[in-house]
């Protein structure tokens, strides 16, 4: 695999009690990174967990180096991804940002394939889907894949974004654009995900994807009730209405 | 122009042009075959919009794929990672 070149990835990790994986998440990100020759930074952004993933996360930088891990704490009680992100951002020296989940569900070691595609069409973005070529899922049920796929066919037809799948978490930004979206996106929660790859196409950003495969170890404890559901749809209609 | 503001555009150019045309106001008249025709065309598009959703979502449903070996895989990395880095002094 070439060097990267001037590039330089920084990694934002919303972290809530993830003890027992950010070790594992930061390990195979690092593997990741050299095994491509890539220059990186991983930025932990933690809501006050309770169980100690600070003191893992210190742990970490000490073994890695505090060029490599920056670890920034945050205790809020609106705590939600985008907040996170706009506390990583001011920290991140990278140019591109990778935005992921800290509970490995997401196969870390794609995260070239993200590089790799972006080289190729020039993207701004690049969003990694479930739904398409060899994308998947692993532990969900028909019940789950069934309100996946429904979701997010309605989400097609009323949005029509461009992207095949909209709630992923998995995605790749140039630096600026992530932050002009973080301005103007104002939802909460995998709503403000969806609000991004909107907006993103509202203002002329170019989407690439790339097949992933979510692992979901934590199913059994996947709060996916009737209230997800419902404010699913009231972020969906409310992005429906003012987009 | 936001999405619902296309669709509520949208659906009043199908809906005055289907009314004009099969609720026929005088001086628009097509003959009666024509209008008798049209005249349930809305039903018969939500229907058939109903059924090309059910088998949409009933297709990307059957075809959503397994990830086997990407499980198999994680559960190895993940021993690496805990040997690895217990190695290094990490204290989990």
């Amino acid at each position: 695999m070439a060097a990267g070149g001037a590039d330089k990835f920084s990694v934002l990790l919303p972290t809530y009690n993830e003890r027992e994986n950010l070790p594992l998440v930061v390990w195979l990100l690092a593997r990741a990174f050299r095994e491509s020759g890539n220059n990186f930074e991983i930025i932990i952004i933690d809501d006050g967990s309770p169980d100690g993933t600070q003191e893992i996360a210190e742990q970490l930088e000490k073994i890695y180096g505090s060029d490599k891990i920056v670890m920034r704490e945050i205790i809020s009680v609106l705590f939600s991804s985008g907040t996170a992100y706009i506390h990583g951002m001011k920290y991140a020296s990278g140019n591109f940002i990778v935005i992921m989940d800290a509970d490995l569900s997401h196969h870390v070691s794609l995260y070239f394939i993200y590089v790799l595609k972006q080289k190729e069409g020039n993207f701004d973005i690049v969003s990694g889907t479930r739904y398409k070529g060899n994308g998947g899922v692993y532990g969900w049920d028909l019940k789950r894949k069934l309100i996946s796929r429904g979701a997010n066919f309605i989400t097609q037809v009323l949005l029509r974004p461009g992207a095949s799948d909209l709630t992923g978490s998995f995605r790749l930004y140039r630096k600026e654009v992530l932050q002009k979206l973080m301005e103007k996106c104002v939802s909460k929660g995998y709503v403000f995900q969806m609000e991004m790859i909107v907006r993103a196409r509202q203002l002329g950003y170019t989407i690439g994807e790339v097949p992933i495969s979510f692992v979901d170890r934590v199913y059994g404890e996947s709060k996916l009730g009737g209230n997800e559901i419902v404010s699913f749809l009231k972020g969906l209609l409310t992005l429906f209405a003012t987009t | 122009m936001t999405k619902l503001g296309q669709w509520l555009c949208g659906l009043a150019l199908l809906g005055s042009a289907w009314a004009a045309l099969a609720l026929a106001p005088p001086g628009l008249r097509l003959p009666a075959p024509y209008r008798q025709a049209l005249l349930p065309l809305p039903v018969y598009l939500l229907v058939a919009f109903g059924c090309y959703s059910l088998a949409t979502v009933g297709y990307r449903l059957a075809t959503f794929n397994d990830c086997e070996e990407a499980a198999a895989e994680l559960q190895e990395h993940i021993r690496a990672a805990r040997a690895d880095l217990s190695r290094r002094g990490l204290r989990f």
